[in-house]
Parts: C-alpha cells; sequence; structure tokens
C-alpha cells in the first residue's frame, strides 16, 4: 500500500455510520436531494456534511441571500389591490367624492385609508378641499399600475437583482406594514474534493470487524478482540453543556469574606429594614442631613419603628442637642419622630452600630467585626446608576486602636484585595473623626480613584453606646467597582439581569 | 458633594504653580482635586467646612497649610451711629434671628459681584440647606437709610419691586410670579405673615429666605459699602455663616464694622474672637498613636489655622470664629492628623488575638449554594425591589394591603419589597426564553413581610427558591433535587397536599419540618406560564431556610 492507501484507508475507518450513508450520492446532488435519498434526516445529513467537510472530503459553500417575499398584508392586497388601487378605483368612477363616503366605498381601513391618500397625493392625482377628495390628475394615470404594484407582482425576488425602480418601491414598500417581507436565506452546497472521489470508489459498507459503539454487551462476550474501532475526527466541535454555579457577584462576595475572616473579622447580620435611629441617629446624622431626605434614602410607607430603652435613645438625644461632656453636638431640637421613620438601610453601618450595642453588653473586646451586604439608595436606574449596591465594611473595637491602626488595617486589607498602590487621605463623614477616604491608583486612567471611606467612631456615637470613649475603627466600600471590573460589566443594570446565557458563559472569580 | 472651582491664575499667584505634588498636597489637606484644566482648579469641599466655599477662605486656610501657618485674626471696628437692626417680635414665630454687619470699602468690579453671589450660593445651597436653614442677604450701604428693622406682614401688605422684576408686586404674588420665588415659595408655606427686612425710611429691602428688593438689594460696580444679613432659625449657624463671608470680603480688601442686634437684649454682630477649646495632648497622641511634644502640636495646629495657647496651665485651641467643624476635642485631633500628613503615619496592624467566623446563616447559605450548583443550576441574583404586578399580578396572585411595602417616592417602578422569590426566578424565566434549555435556576435571598411584632414592623427572611424549566420539568425532578439537598443538610421534611394561586392544583405540596411549614412546591399553572410567556413546564420550590 502506497502512502496515500493508508491516508485513505484511515479516513474510511474515520466514517460514521451516517456519513457512509450519504458519500455514494455526493456527486452532483443538492442537499434536497440527499434527504430524499436517504432516511437519516436534514440535522443529521447537515451534521455529516460538516464531518465531511472537515475530514476534506467534500468542499462546503454556502451562499446567503436576502429574498424579499409578500408579507401578511401584501398578500391580501395581492388578491384586493392596495389601499390605494381601490380608493384610486372609487375616485376614478367620481371625480369628487367626500372623505366618508370615498372610505366607505373603498371599504378600507382608518390607517389604510390615509396611506392611500398619502400615496395618491404624492403622485399629485389628487387634492383635498374641505373634506372631499378631487381627483386632479388624469383619469389615465390613475388607472395606471403603480411602479410598487408592478414590483409586488414580480415577488419573491433576491435583493440582488433589483432594477433602480424596484428599489423605490421596495424603500416605499418597507415603511408600510407588513406588505413585504424580507428573509435571509442560506442555500449549502456542496461538491466531492478529489480525495472524496477516491473514497467514493471504495467500499464503504461497514465491515463486521468495525466497532461503532462500544457497549456493555460487547464487554461482555469479548466481540472486540481484533476488531477495529471507527477513527474519530477529534478535532470536530461537540455540542455545548452548562454547569450550575454561584452568580458571579456572590462568587465575589464570598471572596470578600474570606479576607475578613482570614484577618480575623467575625460576620456580623441583620435586617435590610431598619429604623432611621440605627441607620441614622445613633450614627451622629444630624436629622436634617440631606441623605435623610426621601429623594435619597428609601423610607418604608405607612411603619413606625420602634425605639430601644428610653436611656439609651436619651443618650443619643444628648450627643446630637450637644449635652453630653465635651461635645457641642449639632445643636437643635432631636425629634423621636424623625428616627421611628423605618428606611432601607443606605448602608451597614447600622449592623456595625448594633453590634457595638451588644458588646457593651457582653464587654467581649477587643474584637473585631465586618458585615457583607445590600444597601438602598434611592436612585433612577440605567448603565450608571442603580438602586441596590454591595457593600462591605469591618470595624476594629479596641481600647487602645488608633489612626495609625487604622492606616495598617487598610493598607493590608487593600493589598489583598489586590489593589498595591492606595493612597490615605483626609475625608468626611457626620460619625467619624479623623475621617479617612482611601484612593486607589488606576493605571489606565492615570489617576487616583475613590475606593472606600473610613475613619474612627467619634465620642458622639460610642458614649452613648458604651457610656464612654472606646476607639473603634471603621471602614467600610462599595464593591460593586470591583466586580464590574473583574468581570468587564459597562452596564451596572447586568448584576441584576440574569441574562441566563452571559451568566452560563461568564468566568469564574478566580481568587 | 460641593465643587468650588476657583481660578487657576489668581490661585497660583497666591500658593504656587499648579504642579502634581502641590495637588497632591492639596488633597492630602481634605480638599481632594475634582479637575484641573488651563484655566480653573475644581476641588471638592466636605460639608464640614462651609468656610472653604469662597476663593478667600480656601486660600486662607491652604495657605497657612502650605506656607504661612497660624490663627488670622481680623479686627472689627465698633458701631456707628445708626447701625442698628431691631428683631421685632412679629417676625419670632417665621424667622426668629438674624446676625447682621456692615462692610466698607469694598470695589466691585463684575467679577467680584458674580463672587459674591456665588459665596452666598454655595452657602445657601450646603450649608444653609437649600435656604430651608438659613438665607444670607447682601445689600449696597449707600441705597439704604439705617437703622433696620427685622419684622413680620401679611404677605398682601408686603409691596416690593423683587429684584430683576419689572414692577412692584405684594409677597403673596412674589410666591407664584417671581422665578426665586416660585423655587423657595415652599419654605413659606402655612405662613399667615412672611419675614421682611425694611431700612430706616420704611422701604423693603427684602422678603428672606427668597428675595431682595431690586431697588434697595442689589450691589453694582458702583457700591462700596455693604450690609449684610444672615436670617434664619438658629443663632450660632447665622453667627458663623455671618463670619464666613465677613471674613472673606475682609480678605477682598473691606473693612468689617459691627453692628447692634437689638432683640430682648442687644448684641454686637460680627463676634470674630476665636473660640477656645481646652483639650490634652495625651488624648490627641493616644488617639493618633504617635508621641508629639507641645511644640509639635501647636506648630500643627497652626497649619491648620488654629491658634494656641495655655490657659490655666492647660493647652487651649483658638479656633477661628468661621469654623464649623470642630465640635469636640476629637476634631482636633483630626486637624493634628492633617497637618502631621495621612502619609507619615507607619501603618500598623496591632497584634490582638480574635477569631475570624462567617456568621451561620451564611455558611448554610454558601453549603446550600454548592449543593445546588453541585446538580447543575445556575445561581440567579435579582433586585429586591419590585413591583405590585410582577410580584402578584404575573404570577396569579391576589394581594391584601398589609401584603404590599411600600417604598415613598422610587425613582423607579420598583416600589415595593418583594414578598417571594418566586415571583423574580419566574420574571427572569420569562426574560430567558430565547436561552436554550434546560433552564434549572435557583436564588437565595431576602424577601420581606409585614409583621408588627417587630421593631421596624417588616419581617424579613431568608429563602430558597429553585426553579426548573425545560421539556420535561415536572413535580418529581423537582422533588428529588429537595430529597437530595435534605439528605445532605441531614434533615427530613415532611410533604403534604396544598394549594397555591400560581401551582397546579393536585401537584403542590407544603413542605415542613419539624411540625413547622417551611415552604411550598409544585408545578406552575398554565396561566402564570401564558402570562409570562413562557413556553416550557415549570416547577418551583420556595422554602425558608432560616427555618430549619
Amino acid at each position: 500500500m502506497t502512502e496515500k492507501d493508508i491516508e485513505i484507508q484511515k479516513v474510511i475507518e474515520s466514517l460514521s455510520p451516517n456519513e457512509r450513508k450519504i458519500i455514494p450520492y455526493l456527486e452532483g446532488s443538492t442537499f434536497k436531494g440527499l434527504d430524499e435519498k436517504t432516511t437519516i434526516g436534514k440535522t443529521a445529513i447537515m451534521r455529516a456534511l460538516e464531518f465531511l467537510s472537515n475530514k476534506k472530503i467534500i468542499q462546503i459553500s454556502i451562499k446567503k441571500e436576502r429574498i424579499i417575499e409578500l408579507g401578511i398584508n401584501g398578500l391580501t392586497y395581492k388578491k384586493q389591490g392596495l389601499p390605494e388601487r381601490r380608493l384610486a378605483n372609487v375616485i376614478a368612477e367620481k371625480t369628487t367624492i367626500s372623505i366618508p363616503d370615498a372610505m366607505s366605498k373603498s371599504g378600507i381601513s382608518d390607517n389604510e385609508f390615509k396611506a392611500a391618500l398619502g400615496a395618491l397625493k404624492r403622485k399629485a392625482l389628487i387634492n383635498l378641499v374641505n373634506g372631499n377628495i378631487i381627483l386632479t390628475g388624469k383619469k389615465e394615470a390613475l388607472v395606471e399600475k403603480s411602479l410598487e404594484e408592478k414590483f409586488l407582482e414580480t415577488l419573491p425576488k433576491n435583493t440582488d437583482q433589483l432594477e433602480p425602480q424596484e428599489k423605490y418601491s421596495l424603500d416605499k414598500l418597507k415603511s408600510r406594514k407588513n406588505i413585504i417581507d424580507i428573509q435571509d436565506k442560506k442555500t449549502v452546497s456542496f461538491k466531492p474534493t478529489d480525495l472524496g472521489r477516491e473514497i467514493m470508489q471504495q467500499n464503504l459498507t461497514p465491515t463486521k470487524d468495525m466497532i461503532e459503539q462500544l457497549t456493555p454487551e460487547i464487554l461482555k462476550s469479548g466481540r472486540w478482540k481484533g476488531k477495529k474501532f471507527r477513527r474519530y475526527d477529534l478535532t470536530s466541535p461537540v455540542p455545548r453543556i452548562n454547569g450550575g454555579k454561584r452568580h458571579f457577584v456572590n462568587q465575589a462576595t464570598d471572596y470578600a469574606k474570606k479576607i475578613w475572616t482570614d484577618m480575623g473579622f467575625k460576620e456580623m447580620s441583620g435586617n435590610m429594614t431598619q429604623s432611621s435611629f440605627w441607620n441614622f441617629d445613633v450614627l451622629f446624622t444630624p436629622q436634617d442631613h440631606p441623605v435623610r431626605e426621601m429623594q435619597d434614602t428609601f423610607f418604608i410607607k405607612d411603619k413606625i419603628a420602634k425605639l430601644p430603652d428610653n436611656k439609651f435613645v436619651t443618650e443619643v438625644k444628648k450627643a446630637h442637642e450637644g449635652k453630653i461632656p465635651g461635645s457641642i453636638g449639632w445643636q437643635y431640637n432631636w425629634k423621636d419622630k424623625e428616627a421611628k421613620k423605618v428606611a432601607l438601610r443606605t448602608h451597614t453601618t447600622c449592623l456595625s452600630a448594633k453590634t457595638l450595642k451588644e458588646i457593651s453588653q457582653t464587654k467581649e473586646f477587643p474584637a473585631k467585626y465586618f458585615s457583607v451586604g445590600k444597601v438602598f439608595r434611592n436612585e433612577t436606574l440605567d448603565w450608571s446608576h442603580g438602586f441596590e449596591f454591595n457593600q462591605t465594611e469591618g470595624i476594629v473595637i479596641d481600647e487602645n486602636a488608633t489612626f495609625g491602626q487604622l492606616i495598617g488595617y487598610l493598607t493590608k486589607f487593600f493589598n489583598k484585595m489586590g489593589f498595591d498602590k492606595i493612597r490615605v487621605r483626609p475625608g468626611y463623614f457626620p460619625y467619624t473623626e479623623p475621617s479617612v477616604e482611601v484612593d486607589y491608583f488606576n493605571p489606565v486612567k492615570k489617576a487616583w480613584v475613590e475606593l472606600v471611606g473610613a475613619g474612627m467612631f467619634r465620642p458622639e456615637l460610642t458614649i452613648p453606646i458604651f457610656g464612654r470613649h472606646i476607639p473603634v475603627l471603621a471602614w467600610g466600600m462599595g464593591f460593586d467597582r470591583m466586580i464590574t471590573k473583574f468581570f468587564n460589566i459597562k452596564d451596572l443594570r447586568e448584576m441584576f439581569k440574569n441574562d441566563i446565557n452571559k451568566l452560563r458563559d461568564m468566568k469564574i472569580w478566580d481568587k | 458633594m460641593t465643587i468650588l472651582t476657583l481660578n487657576k491664575k489668581q490661585l497660583e499667584s497666591k500658593i504656587g504653580k499648579m504642579t502634581e505634588d502641590l495637588q497632591n498636597k492639596i488633597s492630602m489637606f481634605g480638599t481632594p482635586i475634582e479637575e484641573v484644566t488651563d484655566n480653573e482648579v475644581s476641588i471638592e469641599v466636605f460639608p464640614n467646612r462651609p468656610d472653604l466655599l469662597s476663593f478667600q477662605g480656601f486660600v486662607r486656610a491652604i495657605t497657612a497649610f502650605l506656607k504661612k501657618p497660624g490663627l488670622k485674626t481680623y479686627k472689627v471696628e465698633k458701631p456707628q451711629k445708626d447701625y442698628q437692626v431691631t428683631i421685632e417680635n412679629s417676625v419670632k414665630k417665621v424667622r426668629p434671628f438674624t446676625a447682621c454687619a456692615i462692610i466698607k470699602g469694598l470695589k466691585f468690579d463684575e467679577e467680584k459681584i458674580k463672587e459674591v453671589v456665588e459665596i452666598q450660593e454655595k452657602l445657601h445651597g450646603s450649608y444653609g440647606r437649600n435656604r430651608k436653614k438659613l438665607a444670607v442677604g447682601v445689600y449696597p450701604l449707600e441705597e439704604i437709610t439705617l437703622p433696620i428693622k427685622f419684622l413680620a406682614l401679611k404677605p398682601e401688605s408686603i409691596r416690593f419691586q423683587p429684584l430683576e422684576f419689572p414692577r412692584e408686586i405684594n409677597g403673596r404674588q412674589i410666591l407664584s410670579q417671581h422665578p426665586t420665588g416660585r423655587e423657595y415659595g415652599h419654605l413659606l408655606e402655612g405662613a399667615d405673615i412672611y419675614p421682611i427686612f425694611i431700612d430706616g425710611a420704611g422701604e423693603v429691602l427684602s422678603m428672606p429666605p427668597i428675595i431682595n428688593s431690586h431697588k434697595t438689594g442689589k450691589i453694582n460696580e458702583k457700591t462700596k459699602d455693604i450690609f449684610i444679613e444672615c436670617s434664619g432659625f438658629h443663632k450660632e449657624y447665622l453667627k458663623k455663616t455671618l463670619n464666613m463671608i465677613v471674613t472673606a470680603l475682609a480678605d477682598m480688601g473691606g473693612k468689617i464694622y459691627a453692628m447692634e442686634v437689638i432683640d430682648k437684649t442687644k448684641e454686637i454682630s460680627p463676634q470674630l474672637s476665636p473660640e477656645k477649646m481646652p483639650f490634652s495632648i495625651e488624648y490627641i497622641n493616644k488617639n493618633l498613636g504617635l508621641d508629639l511634644k507641645e511644640k509639635e502640636i501647636k506648630s500643627l495646629l497652626a497649619k491648620m489655622g488654629i491658634g494656641y495657647v495655655k490657659e490655666k496651665n492647660k493647652p487651649t485651641a483658638l479656633i477661628p470664629a468661621y469654623r464649623t467643624d470642630i465640635l469636640h476635642e476629637v476634631d482636633l485631633v483630626e486637624e493634628v492628623a492633617i497637618a502631621y500628613g495621612y502619609d507619615k503615619f507607619d501603618p500598623i496592624i496591632p497584634k490582638i488575638s480574635t477569631i475570624g467566623q462567617e456568621d451561620p446563616e451564611s455558611i448554610k447559605k454558601r453549603k446550600i449554594a454548592q449543593i445546588l450548583a453541585g446538580l447543575g443550576l445556575q445561581e440567579i441574583s435579582t433586585y429586591h425591589l419590585s413591583t405590585k404586578e410582577k410580584q402578584f399580578k404575573k404570577i396569579n396572585k391576589d394581594y391584601k394591603s398589609a401584603d404590599i411595602i411600600e417604598v415613598i417616592d422610587s425613582k423607579t417602578e420598583n416600589n415595593i419589597l418583594r414578598n417571594s422569590l418566586l415571583a423574580n426566578s419566574i420574571q427572569i424565566l420569562s426574560e430567558n426564553s430565547d436561552a436554550s434549555y434546560p433552564q434549572k435556576i435557583f436564588e437565595l435571598g431576602r424577601i420581606f413581610f409585614t409583621d408588627n411584632k417587630t421593631e421596624t414592623g417588616v419581617e424579613e427572611s431568608e429563602n430558597l427558591c429553585i426553579t426548573l424549566c425545560h421539556e420535561k420539568a415536572n413535580f418529581t425532578e423537582l422533588k428529588q433535587i429537595l430529597d437530595y439537598l435534605m439528605r445532605m443538610l441531614d434533615k427530613k421534611y415532611e410533604m403534604k397536599e396544598t394549594s397555591h394561586p400560581s401551582f397546579i392544583e393536585g401537584r403542590c405540596g407544603k413542605i415542613s419540618i419539624d411540625n413547622k411549614d417551611i415552604g411550598i412546591i409544585g408545578e406552575i399553572k398554565p396561566i402564570v406560564l401564558k402570562n409570562n410567556k413562557i413556553k416550557m413546564p415549570t416547577a418551583s420550590i420556595e422554602i425558608k431556610i432560616n427555618a430549619f
């Protein structure tokens, strides 16, 4: 055997039963022809053809065409005439006719009537005077077939074969509802290659020596002994499968949790609906602060929250009013009515506040806590805005905590998060002092980008809770930006879109 | 976020060229650079520093920080004859306080006038809470006759020509006809009398917080001396605001004259002597983790424009009369930290032993997600806010008012909190009818319902919803998943027949563990599938995971 013969033999061994079935009919045949001559069905033929093409047995060419066909209305009009034709017929009879009469006589609908009038007016055949339609053109011109009508008669037609006046008609008809329908058509044709022709000469009836699929029965009987297995085309594509996985936002959330627990932080959790007392007042946010207005925060209708014990509420009130030692506060009359408004939490700091209150009872500190959760802001919804966000936050309660430690934690935390170059600069929050903002250096934009807010809780926050000031370091950040950056998401809404195809195809969070 | 935009050339003439290093220093002062263009420098001013909201205020502070440390003092001349403002009883009910001053010897040009208006507007917008808390008026002294009265009248009896308006109208008409009146009219809503300033000749100067008079309340290029008032509800805030403006005007070259504000008592206004705050050096060091000496702290405070004295042997900070942000000793800690430089602190991680731990509920959620992902299910994550249509109508459910937890004035159509995950899963299937089947999804998340026993009247539950949607999706397949999940979680559940508007009768079960209902399972009714244009049979389960 020559080398070429061996090659041909190998190809033959790789042929599947379906491929073997269609090979004899390849020469001069069409797709339809194959379907008639074999019984394996269109899908199987298409697949077999692809495989044969991969094996260089045939050459496939696909021709794409755009075919103009009659649409639903087009089919009706072909029988009854276009609306303007039917209107023209009525006008040709009368030369002057009132609109309602013309409408009822032509028997066309409101919308069609408008279109028909427009078409005739454009051709300067009619005019409208005092609600009457008057024939202004020649009667002959009115009865003559229009370009559109002529064009409709020639359908179906390929878009490549249009004469200029047909293109004009196509444009006019395209703008009208369902008169024409343009379809993309794919025609597959094929012809055997030289290799294919040689293979066609061979006997393709599978010998008994060839095993297609190994089965338990073959294994049991031992029939496989001394037989050949059909060769597979290892490069041919296989149908796609999808696995189950977590939503990408939760993959990122899990990672954030891991960093916190690695650093010795314990998780806090709690409700998304919170009283303004916990979300704002305990956090020393004055009651007239803009964030407490409806255009910024979601308040829940018809709900009034219960406040904690009177003693604590009074301490918080005193802090706001400037009545705790050493602080002038915000100097206004604090009202419990404002504190009782129920809101969707605007930050997870309310969970930190509640945790501190618990610790004030257990006295278990030094302690480190973190939270990861959704927060809400009354915002519009577009590619760069949303009303739900993912936030993470940590606190360190320690009698000996210092500002230098805050900077230490921030540096470590963000290095773990993958931000090597960060900058800590002054910031402002009503409930921290000193306050900090952390920027990271974005090497693409060549600029500092804000990442996180942080600080040490003010005495006006800690004294009402603990009865004295205990240093608490705190920092919180939205991490949606990190998620969108990693997954290359341009539109914030995609975080909630749940496009199943996209979810299936997205890479996994690799940290 | 308040942005202050400064003329670059003017700024550079005061503090030097806008190099990268200088920009970084400005950010490290607590006024992050927003943008530097050929002609302008924009900085962000945090809400605690309204005193920085003018070119003068910012330059004063940054100059002390960069090169000329120390407390800047301002001289206030004694009041001259008739430099008086009397607060009459009538105004007490609607706008009880005012703080006033006179500035002389200013040189106005078009730019300067614009600048003064801008300072006013910036203060109105931020510190003044859109004029709700306070409003500032500036008047050419040449056009008015002293002394001045602050009183309130019925709106119909107030008549003057408001700024940039063609004719005289009354107080009520101002609110309906003048653009500024329309914008701020709500601030006088419900009042039967409106506050006004009138001068010694009986001319109306303004109707705060709305508008000045065109005749007596408009400064122009010929104006040299001005009268300033700041009116509102809280004396301390008014005084500080007045101080911010008069010091900025003094920095423009004006001379400050005091006035007598006559209320129940007579008070001199403005008062620019610094406030004293005693503090402890140990406290500052303890908070910062530093070991600064008195001398160092003194010079660091000076960089922040704050003076230092020792009173009765106690270190005392002298805080400029226009600063509003020093409420407590801790605020001095930050001043020292900024002057020291946030970038100069050594990052320290203390050795305190704490144990990292995830919340048990969090762990449970993660485990469930892993089990389900192992079965080939895709997790989804949807909005907590939704619509009545999606939460109820689309899944064939009726609702009572107690089922609706509504948010006020939502900016989107989503104005209720979701009360099931099922509705969201159905919506997601509906939106994904072009994705290939089988579609097997799950969500772990919060749902909300009314419970008046809780702190907020809202109870939240952590739920799991699994939904299968494909040609052969049915109860059996879903129950297999439930079986597997419960086996893995080592829980025994019971199933009883029940009915639910979203599920097919006879194929809908109630799931319970230890006699406690935890949720519902079944095949979705064809009408629900049709409502949502879902083309395939669908089976769903929703259970409360914190109930077992």
